[in-house]
């Protein structure tokens, strides 16, 4: 028998439930208010005290409202007709609740009972299976979606029979299986996962050995993220991670998005709504949102709901991984799930770790990045020799408090993302975009030696010294900088002014780049390659100039000219003619 | 509020805190309001048959057989086309000797809109402050506030664009609004002739702080009603927003609640977003947009109120004196507006993004150039040019007492653009620079 209680005390979304048999930590429960269900989970538990937080407003709740218990954690319904979908942060589908106004208790289906799927066979009788096997594929949108063994399955297993090639409906059994023990167990295309608990149905997970192309050049050519990789993108508000997330999920080289608004404005989930079914994906020119699916929690919806959100977002990415599939996850704002957490902690009276949010918020959030990852699959491929593979690639924002980023959220994902992309104030204010700091932010892949093999190979072979080169001469830039700032224009050598201006010169063409002009918003990495080769021409020109003001001028136009340039499609004859005029420009001034 | 037969009294108060008072009841809703001793107070906590009270008005002289009235509801608003024109305070009852409305009672701080319900804002509201128009262009169903210190005219500025910006409605929330500033408000509108559009909701500083919590959601419910329900264009103004998170840190000290960042509770973030998060356009035309104002002490934005404020809206507007023109302007660099890439270039001029772009980039090196001078060092032609600029820039555009359209602002620019820069320095699209550089 199911786990009823009652309702003894109510703190905001902190609901304290005396429970009349056995209940377990996280577990779902309902509290019957007349007429609706608010669903909480439990988070703590003393003697016969279940704390539990609502997932809703409990404007209106009363001690002694009953409650019951369901058995299970919170979890996501995994199965064809996620792709596309609006979600919030506990997979209700926003697009099926009626009215304008989010009403409390207003739970909607994730998926579509009724939708019929063509299937096609995978797995053929007698074959040995577990979970995360694929038994059969439907066509989701474009996507071949596998239907796989539950993940909840345990052991191994034997296919019994899978159902003809035909058209199902998303409920109805696919196939069955038989375990060791001789029993069988049938398979829909439907299954759930609780969200808190990784699904591990892989064989291994290797390092990270290839990038994930974003579109964004100072990303790619100086800091690249890993395929499978984690990064994150700390700043103060206004300096762009929103905007730069957005500017990934629109270009990145994966099969799926999952972008997570976790806390964040609603107008900017709007955009995506808005502007997602409408804008094409560069790579198959299909439209963006046939490859996405959004989860959002808004600022203003339940903190509760927040916190879960994220991983709500990571089990769907991990469901697709299993099939094969290069996701990519965005996550914004990951601080404002670490605010969830300090909310609820404070309810509870924990003692408070720094900055008042709980003690295990390292742990917390490294367990979460620890969920990305390549993996190859236990699934092989039809040659039956090597194995199916797929991955995470994680990119979430920290909102540091005060743009500090000595602060707890900060520092604990430092340790946990292996890309750090900060966005510096002072680079924003001048309207220096996207503001990501070459100097303090990194990529741990770039020392990755099969990393380092991979770019090699598939850029060129001089690409990793290319890049570490520009990295020296952007810090010497800066150096020069500050230099002339301390003795003046004149109290140093041209060679300084040089030094500064070459360095700039990456700057504008490298490292800015208009989100907002259709064409420099996105640069394949052949396009990245070809600027990076010219940059360092310039910068490896000795030039003649006989006085420092020469320089400002002669500099601010050529800027200008590779501007032009990367506003221009890719070899174009436009582009063509730009490039012409900066050799001509580089001839006009180079010592001979 | 009159007392109803169904309402439950009690009399035996168990404690008694600096802002809160316990009791033993049953049967009572979380978040419901009731009266102690005819002073309102609101459920914070309910632990078995123990409630505690929060009460607005704060706990002095409240004796322990004070007569506790349950309302058996939240917060509420009575709503109605017959609240244009009037003046509320906090508890949404008229201070105007006015009637009070009768409508649709609507409990205050209700639920969101659903996100896959809104629509993209993408109507400009024109102020002819070219600090805002041509830098941080508002866009209807936007939320931004001024960050201004105490002593910059942000209430004067916010009635200007109130007024300029064709709503509707205005609504006013007023928290710990000095009196003068209180009939500034009320002589403006009035002189306007626009007060038949101008609803407030008003604490000023002689009413008790936490009754300023109710302000933001008292406007908010009114908001919703003309813009939801007869799709109006609604402009919310809440000043000052500092002041009502001090409501907020008050409460929360006085329940012992571990404080955050700046003595915060760690609910900052939430409780602000709640609030700015009302702002939305509806499809079928009705929209509110919200202008706070946020005043900062010292100029600070790291103050976990601003910043906060920062993560939440969509941009800000920063105040500054600029002593070169002895005028206060919009600081570019600081100000942004979020939504403006929704209209600028589409609803506006083809240029406008690029000019906005370079003449900030330009003052950005103006603000260098005067560093330079300052720390004693000569400045090359390229620098005075810039410094010319950026006084130009400064008085023609940046002040707040400039008042003309779009086209003009744009035209300025290219007018300052080619009185001190050739055609090269500005890292404009060409095709641009042909069309709109001023001819000779
Ligand atoms: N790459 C870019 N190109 C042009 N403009 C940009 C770029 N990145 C950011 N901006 C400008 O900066 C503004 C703020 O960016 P964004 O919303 O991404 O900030 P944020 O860091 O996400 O802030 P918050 O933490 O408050 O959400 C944008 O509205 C836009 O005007
Ligand atoms: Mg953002």
């Amino acid at each position: 028998m199911a786990t009823k209680g009652k309702v003894v005390g109510i703190i905001a979304n902190l609901v304290i439930v005396e429970a009349d048999g056995p209940v377990s930590q996280n577990e779902i429960c309902f509290i019957k208010m007349d007429g609706v269900d608010l669903m909480a989970e439990v988070i703590k538990i003393i003697g016969v005290k279940a704390y539990t937080q609502v997932f809703e407003s409990t404007r209106g709740l009363k001690v002694g409202t009953d409650v019951e218990f369901m058995s299970h954690m919170l979890e996501v319904t995994l199965g064809p007709g996620i792709l596309s979908r609006n979600y919030d942060g506990l997979q209700n589908d926003l697009d099926k609740m009626e009215g304008v106004f989010l009403k409390r208790g207003d739970y909607t289906a994730p998926l579509n009972d009724d939708a019929e799927w063509e299937f096609t066979q995978i797995a053929k009788v007698g074959n040995k299976v577990e979970a995360g096997s694929w038994l059969g594929e439907v066509l989701e949108g474009w996507m071949p979606h596998k239907i796989m063994v539950p993940f909840k399955f345990k052991g191994n297993y034997t296919v019994k029979s899978v159902v003809a090639n035909g058209t199902y409906k998303t409920k109805d059994v696919v196939a069955v299986v038989t375990d060791e023990s001789g029993k069988d167990h049938e398979v829909t295309m439907m299954q759930k996962w609780p969200v808190k608990v990784p699904i591990k149905a892989y064989n291994n997970k290797p390092r990270p050995f290839k990038i994930m192309e974003t579109g964004v050049r100072t990303i790619d050519t100086l800091n690249p993220l890993a395929e499978g990789g984690t990064g994150f993108v700390p700043g103060p508000f206004g300096a762009g991670k929103t905007v730069l997330q957005h500017a990934v999920s629109q270009q990145a080289d994966a099969d799926m998005i999952i972008i997570t608004a976790c806390g964040e404005r609603a107008n900017e989930v709007v955009e995506i709504f808005t502007e997602f079914p409408e804008l094409e994906d560069p790579r198959t020119g299909r439209k963006l949102m046939e490859r996405t699916t959004v989860i959002c929690n808004t600022s203003n919806m339940p903190v509760a709901a927040r916190e879960a959100s994220v991983y709500t977002g990571m089990t769907i990415a991990e469901y697709y991984r299993s099939m094969g599939l290069k996701v990519l996850l965005l996550a914004d704002s990951t601080s404002r799930w670490a605010q969830a957490l300090r909310e609820m902690s404070n309810r509870m009276e924990e003692l408070p770790g720094p900055d008042a949010f709980p003690m295990d918020l390292p742990a917390i959030i490294s367990n979460f990045y620890a969920r990305a990852g390549f993996v190859y699959l236990n699934q092989m491929k039809a040659d039956g020799k090597e194995a199916e593979s797929g991955s995470i690639t994680f990119l979430g924002t920290v909102s540091p408090a005060g743009g500090n980023l000595k602060e707890p959220v900060t520092e604990s994902t430092k340790k946990a993302a292996r890309c750090f992309y900060a966005l510096n104030q002072d680079r924003a204010d001048s309207k220096r975009y996207p503001a990501i700091d070459p100097i303090d932010s990194y990529s741990k892949y770039l020392e990755y030696p099969e990393i380092q093999e991979y770019l090699k190979k598939t850029i060129s072979e001089d690409w990793v010294e290319n890049v570490t080169m520009v990295k020296d001469y952007l810090l010497r830039g800066k150096e020069a900088s500050e230099q002339i700032n301390i003795l003046g224009d004149d109290g140093v050598p041209i060679d300084y002014h040089l030094r500064f201006w070459k360095a700039e010169v990456i700057d504008f063409v490298i490292l800015q780049q208009d989100a907002y002009d259709s064409i420099d918003k996105s640069s394949t990495l052949e396009r990245q390659k070809f600027m990076l080769d010219l940059v360092l021409s310039v910068y490896n020109t000795e030039f003649k100039f006989d006085s420092f003001e020469e320089v400002n001028p002669y500099f601010k136009a050529l800027i200008n000219t590779f501007k032009q340039m990367n506003y221009s499609e890719y070899q174009s004859d436009k582009f063509k003619n730009y490039l012409k005029e900066i050799d001509t420009k580089i001839n006009e001034r180079k010592a001979v | 509020m009159e007392t109803t037969a169904f309402q439950k009294i009690y009399t035996k108060i168990t404690q008694i805190t600096k802002a809160t008072c316990s009791l033993k009841a049953t049967g009572i809703g979380y978040e419901e309001i009731a009266t102690v001793n005819g002073r309102l107070a609101q459920v914070v906590k309910i632990q078995g048959d123990d409630v505690t009270l929060q009460i607005f008005s704060g706990t002095e002289g409240i004796p322990t057989n004070a007569e506790v009235i349950f309302m058996g509801k939240a917060p509420s608003l009575k709503v109605g086309e017959e609240l244009a024109g009037r003046f509320f305070n906090a508890y949404g009852e008229p201070i105007d000797g006015g009637p009070s409305v009768e409508g649709k009672e609507v409990e205050i701080g209700g639920p969101s809109v659903n996100p896959v319900r809104r629509k993209q804002p993408s109507d400009i509201i024109p102020t002819g402050i070219a600090g805002i128009d041509l830098n941080n262009t508002l866009v209807t169903g936007q939320k931004i506030p001024f960050f201004a210190d105490p002593d910059q005219p942000f209430n004067q500025v916010m009635a200007e664009v109130a007024l300029r910006a064709k709503a509707d409605k205005i609504i006013l929330g007023g928290m710990g609004l000095s009196n003068d500033d209180y009939l500034f408000f009320k002589n403006v509108f009035d002189n306007a002739g626009a007060l038949d559009r101008i609803i407030s909701f008003i604490n000023t500083t002689e009413d008790p702080p936490v009754e300023r919590l109710l302000i933001p959601d008292m406007a908010l419910t009114a908001a919703e009603y003309f813009a939801h329900e007869k799709n109006e264009k609604v402009l919310v103004l809440l000043t000052d927003m500092t002041l009502y998170a001090d409501a907020l840190s008050i409460v929360s000290n006085r329940m012992d609640q571990i404080p955050s960042k700046d003595s915060m509770p760690g609910s900052l973030y939430s409780d602000l977003a709640k609030i700015y998060e009302k702002a939305v356009q509806f499809p079928d035309g009705g929209s509110i947009t919200i202008i706070a104002v946020t005043t900062l002490s010292g100029g600070d934005i790291t103050h976990a109120i601003p910043d906060n404020t920062g993560y939440i809206t969509e941009g800000q507007l920063f105040l500054r004196r600029d002593t070169e023109i002895g005028k206060v302007i919009i600081d570019p660099f600081r100000s942004l507006s979020r939504l403006k890439q929704l209209v600028i270039g589409k609803q506006t001029r083809e240029d406008h993004p690029q000019v906005m772009n370079a003449a900030i980039r330009i003052f950005a090196d103006a603000a260098n150039a005067k560093t330079k001078l300052e720390n004693g060092f000569d400045l090359n032609d390229y620098d005075e040019r810039t410094l010319k600029f950026a006084k130009g820039y400064s008085h023609d555009l940046l002040a707040i007492d400039v008042n003309v359209d779009i086209d003009s602002m744009l035209d300025t620019g290219w007018r300052l653009f080619g009185e001190h820069f050739e055609k090269a320095e500005l890292g404009i699209k060409d095709e641009l620079v042909q069309k709109y550089w001023p001819k000779k």
